[in-house]
């Protein structure tokens, strides 16, 4: 398929496809990492941030006179000090042309939206004297009602910003016979309320918080020619950018580094407050200065993720053949919209489809302003929201008709030989192998003998019942082709950046515009250009996360840096090849034509005459004997722009052990099958997976971020917001099938987000499957022992249906029955008489 | 202010501290031990875990006066002779970590249970780092790394019972 391919197979050992330990492990397990929070610069500042304690109000007056006072303090910045040089929080994503969008301002100057906004900035010499003074400036604030329920704020009655006149933000369609790409809707709903099946639900998507492990930093030094910010985040370009866009300092006096950043998940590719503020503050002191946050502020003011309620309707044909999704979303943005805001449920809009052969879509979101922290993208954004809800809907297609759940997707999913396929949403799939991942996992899974064990278990009234869950999910990744981006009106492109210097000793520096934290990007791109230039992994060296140094690039989110940001590195490679046969034709006295690059060497053909890449960049440094008209250098640059998305697909089979006395759920196995195309590095690729999983299985089990009626976070730490622990996981079985991509040179896919969009619906479908018989058909995440009990009790869905006979929880009579355990919600048809 | 004296990761230090001055903050602050990381406020991610007198504690729920007259190792002093300690090598090899954000204290962590249980299952060896929070890995290759590390100090401490520490470990190359 591609030059490496072919190249590789030739070469000894190719890099790619090898498991190499990475680069980036040396510093990391010896405490030689270079987080922002370890820069101390001479003279140094460090800041604290006054927060509102209040949802939504005005400020009526600040005293901050008390805290000037306070030792070591060296100034105290409002809102209104700094408000016409502090720029502004930006939205690069209106996805309407009348989209409602509420001015972004990093410290407030009148008006607060939500609980943790910055009021006001104390700069001192220590930490400690930083916050202790934050203590003493005195706000008052006239509290105002403050919105906080996503349906209530549809209805208007209390507006998050009394400004704009409504809490709706937007409202974005895609309709499948609109646009050519399907039937009508409402034509296949009605028909099948006549003469098949139609299935109603509405589903919860929780707030969540991405809570990434570093918390947030920021060191601006104003001092220098350039203005340098070290900042924990994903995106540097795109905040060097926005901070030249929205401060007026001029871009070519703004350099942002990215150091090491310790995990984002989505959570860090926000341009934040806390930056502009740490920028303002500085550049008004004239001194470096340090805003590192808490966990807590962390939890508080970072951007939360999904929070959205979903309306699907998904008619059917009696046989099972499914004919129409209608899809009514209601997302949540909190108190402003973020750089991607109202985009990431509309991200969504292309997925919920999924790998099934609908005739018909209809898909429209309404995005609501409230008094709550904003809402941005968390790994996945908008596609493990829309798995979630077609995998959970599939599920309920099969209980209706009484399949069983595979068997009802195979009969829908498109198969191996219709590739490339253009969905009923307007997405041309251009490789996947459904049945493959499938029947792989299924033998890995044992998912005959888990059914009969499932049986089995039902049959003796086992109080502890076995449900078996299964997402056939896929994704688009890649993000993305600039003219896609434009046509949604998206504020910027998605193409990437790449530099190739070679260097006279022979070494490799590659500049790539990608921002890794985590992922191993500086291992995985060694990999792939020792491969393309034939030199040895170690002599290459990967830079990035600085704009002095890389200086264009559209960074890291969307599992886009392998498929974008890679893409760009091969394309430098190859002009780096083509520069250099030139000269390696002009040492070997040979034509152009003539000359042959395999593994590292320059040859000629039917000779044995040959020089290395080495040996040419040499003799490029030299300039000695170069053709006539040809630049001393080898260098090049490569800027590639994606001609559609990539699209990993996989088979993931979850079996949960419900206790129905109690509620308790325990994963007893996990596998999954991933197609994410070329693989470069599997231990990197296992990695990501079984961190993506474990993401999405705390959705569905333990991770919500929930408020008090007062707009108050109430799982503002991490004794409340509970991350799972190693002791509350399992270790997992991987594998993969493989169907390069087409639309990529290295045939990549993407991997990022793949663990955390598919597993989240398998836990709950298994949930559900377990209790199924006992009249639940759902269980709403994160599914707590509490909730999964309830539904037991309630023997009906918590949020749909309407009321059912449900089976008995205990045997009538049976000696463990409690009678003093009947929930006060429990309702009349459940057993507890 | 108050005087206190420690050792850490070998060298020995004296220093006037605030009272409520944390060890983290006195380790990172005072001494640029910034291997030692904080990732929470309210001692549940074990982000900061050091070694006190060889028994791991989070650093960020010690006061430094507390620490006065003690011994501390970080993750800066676990390498000995340039040799990394096997459980480094083997959080290395298993592609223990991502970020690396988590690392410091979850190798610091992983020793700890490895000295109290040098042979652990792999429930042992969940619950032993259940107080270590990793967003990162979900923890598969975290377990694996233990096991392979309990697996390489037993036999290298029956080959070598003077040298268990750093024996069969060998330097990473970047
Ligand atoms: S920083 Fe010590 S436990 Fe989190
Ligand atoms: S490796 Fe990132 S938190 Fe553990």
């Amino acid at each position: 398929m591609t030059i490496t391919e072919d190249r590789a197979a030739d070469a000894a050992t190719p890099e790619i496809g090898r498991a190499r330990t990475r680069k980036e492990d040396a510093r990391l397990i010896t405490g030689r990492t270079r987080w922002t929070d370890n820069i101390q610069l001479p003279g140094m500042l460090h800041l604290a941030m006054v927060r509102s304690p209040f949802a939504h109000a005005t400020i009526t007056a600040i005293n901050t006179d008390e805290a000037r006072k306070a030792p070591g303090v060296v100034g105290v910045v409002t809102g209104a000090d700094i408000k016409d040089v502090q720029g502004a929080v930006a939205n690069a994503w209106p996805i309407t042309a009348d989209q409602k969008t509420p001015d972004h301002l990093p410290v407030v100057v009148e008006h607060v939206a939500c609980a943790g906004e910055i009021v006001a900035v104390v700069a001192a010499r220590t930490a400690a004297e930083a916050r202790d003074a934050a203590e003493l400036v005195d706000v008052d604030y006239d509290e105002l009602p403050a919105v906080l329920d996503l349906k209530e704020a549809v209805k208007d009655e209390v507006l998050a910003h009394p400004a704009l006149g409504t809490n709706t933000s937007a409202v974005w369609t895609l309709d499948s016979a609109a646009q050519g790409s399907g039937t009508d809707v409402e034509d296949e709903i009605a028909a099948a309320r006549s003469d098949g099946v139609v299935i109603e639900r509405e589903f919860r998507q929780q707030r969540l918080i991405p809570a990434f492990m570093e918390p947030r930093s920021t060191v601006c030094d104003p001092t220098g020619e350039q203005m340098t910010v070290w900042t924990s985040t994903q995106v540097p370009h795109i905040l060097r950018f926005l901070v030249a866009a929205t401060t007026g300092i001029p871009e070519s006096k703004v350099r942002i580094i990215a150091p090491d950043v310790g995990g984002g998940f989505g959570g860090k590719l926000q341009t934040t407050p806390e930056e502009f503020a740490t920028i303002a503050v500085a550049r008004r002191l004239g001194k470096p200065c340090k805003y590192t946050e808490t966990r807590s502020e962390s939890l508080l003011s970072g951007h939360h993720g999904r929070d959205q309620w979903q309306k699907l309707t998904l008619s059917a044909r009696k046989d099972g053949t499914v004919t129409g999704l209608k899809v009514e979303l209601l997302a949540d943005l909190g108190a402003y919209i973020g750089v991607v805001g109202g985009g990431v449920p509309v991200l969504g809009a292309w997925m919920f489809n999924s790998i099934y052969k609908f005739a018909a879509y209809h898909f429209t979101v309404r995005t609501m302003l409230t008094n709550k922290t904003w809402v941005d993208a968390y790994r996945g954004a908008g596609r493990p929201e829309a798995t979630f809800a077609i995998e959970r809907m599939m599920d309920e297609l099969a209980a209706e008709l009484g399949r069983d759940p595979l068997e009802v997707r195979e009969q829908n999913w498109i198969t191996h030989d219709e590739f490339p396929f253009t969905s009923v949403a307007g997405m041309t799939y251009d490789t996947g192998n459904y049945e493959a991942a499938t029947a792989k996992a299924k033998a890995l899974f044992g998912y005959d003998e888990l059914r009969a064990e499932q049986r089995r278990r039902r049959e003796s009234k086992d109080p502890v019942q076995l449900g078996i869950g299964i997402s056939t999910f896929t994704e688009m990744c890649g993000l993305a082709p600039s003219r896609i981006l434009g046509t949604l009106n998206y504020g910027a492109g998605g193409w990437e950046s790449a530099s190739i210097r070679m260097l006279a000793t022979g070494k490799v520096e590659v500049l790539t515009g990608v921002s890794p934290h985590g992922q191993g990007h500086e291992t995985a791109w060694s990999q792939i250009v020792a491969d393309r230039l034939g030199v040895p992994f170690e002599d290459v060296e990967v830079l990035h996360g600085d704009t002095q140094i890389s200086s264009k690039g559209m960074d890291t989110y969307g599992s886009r840096s392998l498929v974008v940001g890679a893409e760009a590195v091969v394309r430098a490679a190859d002009k780096v090849i083509d520069k250099a046969k030139v000269v390696a034709a002009h040492l070997l006295e040979a034509s152009v034509d003539d000359i042959e690059f395999t593994a590292g060497k320059f040859g000629v053909k039917g000779t044995d005459k040959g020089v290395t890449m080495p040996e040419v960049a040499l003799a490029t440094w030299t300039g000695h004997n170069l053709p006539d008209g040809v630049e001393p250098s080898l260098d090049a640059d490569a800027t590639f722009d994606p001609e559609n998305f990539s699209f990993p697909h996989g088979t993931h089979l979850c079996a949960m052990e419900v206790d129905t006395e109690t509620g308790a759920t325990s994963m007893r196995k996990y596998v999954c099958v991933d197609d994410i195309g070329t693989i470069i590095n599997p231990l990197i690729v296992e990695g990501q997976v079984h961190g993506g999983l474990v993401q999405g299985i705390a959705q569905a089990l333990w991770e919500g971020a929930e408020y008090d009626d007062q707009g108050t976070l109430v799982t503002g730490s991490f004794v409340d917001y509970t991350l799972p622990t190693s002791a509350d996981t399992i270790s997992f079985v991987t594998d993969h099938t493989t169907s390069p991509s087409t639309y990529t040179a290295l045939g990549t896919k993407g991997v990022g987000e793949a663990g955390a969009i598919a597993s989240t619906p398998a836990v709950v479908n298994a949930i559900v499957d377990a209790v199924r018989p006992l009249g639940v058909d759902d269980v709403v995440m994160p599914c707590t022992p509490e909730r999964v009990w309830k539904a037991i009790q309630a023997g009906r869905a918590v949020s749909t249906e309407g009321d059912r006979d449900a089976q008995p929880h205990f045997d009538e009579g049976a000696p463990n029955q409690d009678p003093g355990a009947a929930s006060p919600e429990s309702t009349s048809d459940g057993s507890q008489s | 202010m108050t005087r206190i004296t420690m050792t850490v990761d070998g060298v020995s230090y004296s220093d006037e501290v605030e009272p409520r001055t944390l060890l983290v903050q006195y380790l990172r602050e005072s001494l640029g031990k910034t291997g030692t990381v904080i990732g929470c406020d309210t001692s549940n991610c074990g982000a900061c875990t050091v070694h006190l007198d060889g028994t791991s504690v989070k650093s960020c729920n010690v006061l430094a006066v507390q620490a006065d007259g003690h011994e501390v190792t970080t993750i800066e002093g676990l390498a000995e002779n340039g040799e990394l300690h096997p459980v480094q090598q083997a959080f290395h090899e298993c592609h223990a970590l991502q970020c690396g954000y988590c690392t410091p204290g979850m190798i610091m962590q992983a020793c700890d249970v490895l000295k109290n249980n040098p042979d652990p299952s792999e429930q042992e060896i969940r619950e032993g780092l259940e107080g270590n929070l990793c967003r990162c890995t979900g923890y598969h290759n975290i377990v694996k790394a233990v096991q392979q590390a309990a697996g390489a100090m037993s036999s290298s401490s029956a080959s070598s019972a003077s040298s268990a520490g750093s024996a069969g470990s060998q330097a990473v190359s970047s």
